[in-house]
């Protein structure tokens, strides 16, 4: 259909019948094709990448011409769909283990995380606390979150790829705490998750009910979803809380070997990832409230992004595989530890 | 000794008035508040922000798709419908049992699991899979898979309004015009369509109103590809994350209108065959 009338413009000039400068098209058009490429990405990376891929098609040189479709869901759910067919050319996922999933069907080459700069992880974002206006519970660190009356929104971890960050940061805050060991984890765990009234199934899901449903004193959140709910609902409205310590999330990218190279779209799926890590892009991601790779833009944006000690998943937990098998696994920590109230 | 029978309808006035009171009272909460919430909610900050999240591409994609997915499905269920109703109510054979049950087997099964079937049968990880895969035909996460979705969770809607009539009304005057020597296509044409054609049309409404509204099935085999394989209630959900509360409920307001309109269409076409015929209407 669309491409129909594209071509129908195309023949237009020649009839004579319409001014050139209307009916001129693009290189692409006249080649009569524009690749579009898939990209499945999570929940909350919608305003990144509809920034993103705009940039990446303007600056795209064809033939042919390329556009960047987006399909955002759960990471996990993301993932799942990718294996069972979603024709994605790249993934840009929230966590490492989504795409090793996908990589162990032989979607896409085992190495992945090394074929890009940074682990393939072209911005890194953090867990912090979004507030009440004023924080009226006085909430400061990861400590008061399990004070008497404090009521905390997370989702839930066995399906949301940004609950399992929130899970992992404050297991590395327990465990670093004076006399803290994984034992002293286990027991902050246990009464922070008494403190969560409900698990959504999503970190959007869980910003929707703190946000507009007014549910809790604390959501626990991304801190690029913690910025984006201030710039939509109102900066008068809530505070955003560093905590002393937290954890670098690194939501990862990489190129579906098996789509590109069954469409032919490796070099434009390439291109577009590589494009991740340049100044445009880190300058989108910094104004997405995402922690861009460069450090000086890191610093331009010190209101926004504040210092704080941030752990790895690689040294607090050993890697994602280790730690989706200790704690999110059937039978992890998570199972043994949560009591629905 | 006397018993004095009081009719049913001769209630005391305050039960009477308290009954259709609570009636009125929980439609109007249950069906009008919910709808006017959604009109009102839309049109929060005038017109023109509605009017733009309506036709801007996606959400007009959207549309499309949705009204793509109920012309094939609708049309296929209602002569499976008929086909499946018109068996079982008229014919003797073994297993026909067993059919009633099938027809209401999408019923019964949860919506979600109606979607993940197709996922199973034609995914990439599926029993076809990677036979389709190798002749490059794609059907979850495209239109086949909404389609065939929608096809399984709509199909018992036309089946079962006409099933019960058509057991009703017996098989005798189908008898009475086999031996007359009507033919079967002359038959049906002739006496079974004129005697169903109320219910059947409720029964496509339904069926309709379904195909255009249902999220779950639809949800599992989309894929959520912006401009393609979202449909309307897909379209919905995501504005809603997205913050775009005026546009989410701008795009349902229009659903909520495609079924105003489905069933304006319905009740005037009642009234026009029913005043053209002289004959009332159920």
């Amino acid at each position: 259909m669309r491409m129909t009338r594209r071509s129908l413009l195309a023949a237009l000039p020649a009839a004579g019948s319409v001014p050139v400068a209307l009916a001129q098209p693009r290189p692409a058009a006249a080649q009569g094709a524009t690749l579009t490429l898939l990209n499945a990405s999570y929940d909350p990376t919608r305003e990144l990448y509809r920034d993103v891929s705009a940039a990446f098609a303007a600056q795209w040189q064809g033939p042919p011409a390329v556009r960047v479709n987006s399909s955002h869901g759960g990471s996990g759910a993301q993932a799942r769909a990718v294996i069972d067919g979603l024709p994605a050319d790249v993934v840009t996922l929230a966590l490492a283990y989504d795409i090793d999933a996908i990589a162990e069907r032989g979607l896409i080459a085992k190495d992945w995380q090394q074929r890009l700069p940074h682990n393939s992880t072209p911005y890194t974002s953090t867990i912090v606390f979004l507030v009440r206006k004023g924080n009226p519970k006085g909430i400061r660190d990861w400590g008061d979150l399990v004070k008497d009356g404090v009521a905390v929104v997370t989702p839930n971890p066995k399906t949301s790829g940004g609950a399992r960050w929130n899970y992992l940061a404050a297991w590395a805050w327990a465990r670093e705490q004076p006399g803290g060991s994984d034992a002293a984890a286990e027991r902050f765990i246990t009464e922070l998750f008494r403190h969560v009234p409900v698990l959504d199934t999503g970190a959007r899901g869980s910003t929707t009910s703190f946000v507009q449903r007014g549910q809790g004193d604390v959501l626990l959140a991304w801190e690029n979803e913690a910025h984006l709910a201030r710039a939509e609902f109102g900066e008068d409205r809530f505070d955003i809380v560093h905590p002393s310590l937290s954890i670098l999330a690194e939501p990862p990218v990489a190129v579906v070997d098996r789509n590109v190279d069954r469409k032919g779209s490796r070099a434009p799926a390439e291109a577009f990832l590589r494009f991740l890590f340049t100044r445009p892009v880190q300058e989108i991601a910094a104004k997405r409230f995402y922690r861009p790779r460069e450090a000086d833009l890191v610093a331009a944006n010190r209101a926004l992004f504040p210092e704080l000690r941030l752990v790895t998943i690689d040294e607090a937990f050993g890697g994602w595989a280790t730690a989706q098998r200790t704690h999110f696994g059937d039978g992890g920590s998570f199972d043994r530890l949560y009591r629905p109230r | 000794m006397s018993v004095a029978i009081r009719p049913a309808v001769a209630e005391a006035p305050w039960v009477r008035r308290f009954v259709i009171g609570a009636a009125v009272l929980s439609l109007a909460l249950l069906l009008l508040l919910p709808l006017l919430a959604v009109f009102t909610e839309a049109l929060r900050r005038g017109l023109a922000p509605a009017l733009a999240a309506i036709v801007e591409p996606d959400a007009l994609a959207a549309v499309r798709l949705t009204l793509l997915v109920a012309a094939i499905a609708v049309p296929v269920n209602t002569l499976g419908g008929i086909a499946a109703a018109w068996a079982i109510s008229k014919f003797d054979f073994p297993g026909r049992r067993v059919l009633v049950t099938l027809i209401e087997l999408p019923f019964s099964v949860s919506p979600v699991i109606s979607g993940l079937v197709w996922v199973l049968l034609f995914g990439s990880q599926g029993w076809f899979g990677p036979w389709l895969e190798a002749r490059d035909v794609r059907i979850v996460f495209a239109l086949p898979g909404l389609v065939l979705a929608t096809l399984f969770v709509t199909f018992p809607f036309v089946a079962r309004t006409l099933l019960p009539l058509m057991q009703e009304q017996g098989r005798a005057e189908e008898e009475a015009a086999a031996t007359l020597g009507a033919s079967g296509l002359q038959t049906f044409r002739h006496v079974t369509l004129p005697n169903i054609k109320w219910a059947l049309l409720a029964g496509v409404l339904l069926c309709n109103a379904r195909a255009m509204g249902e999220f779950g099935a639809v949800a599992v085999v989309s894929g959520h590809i912006r401009g393609e394989t979202n449909t309307m209630p897909l379209h919905v959900e995501i504005l809603y994350n997205e913050y775009q509360f005026v546009g989410a409920f701008a795009v349902a307001a229009l659903l909520a209108l495609l079924a105003l309109v489905t069933l304006l269409a319905k009740g005037a076409l009642e009234w026009l065959t029913g005043r053209r015929q002289g004959v009332e209407t159920p």
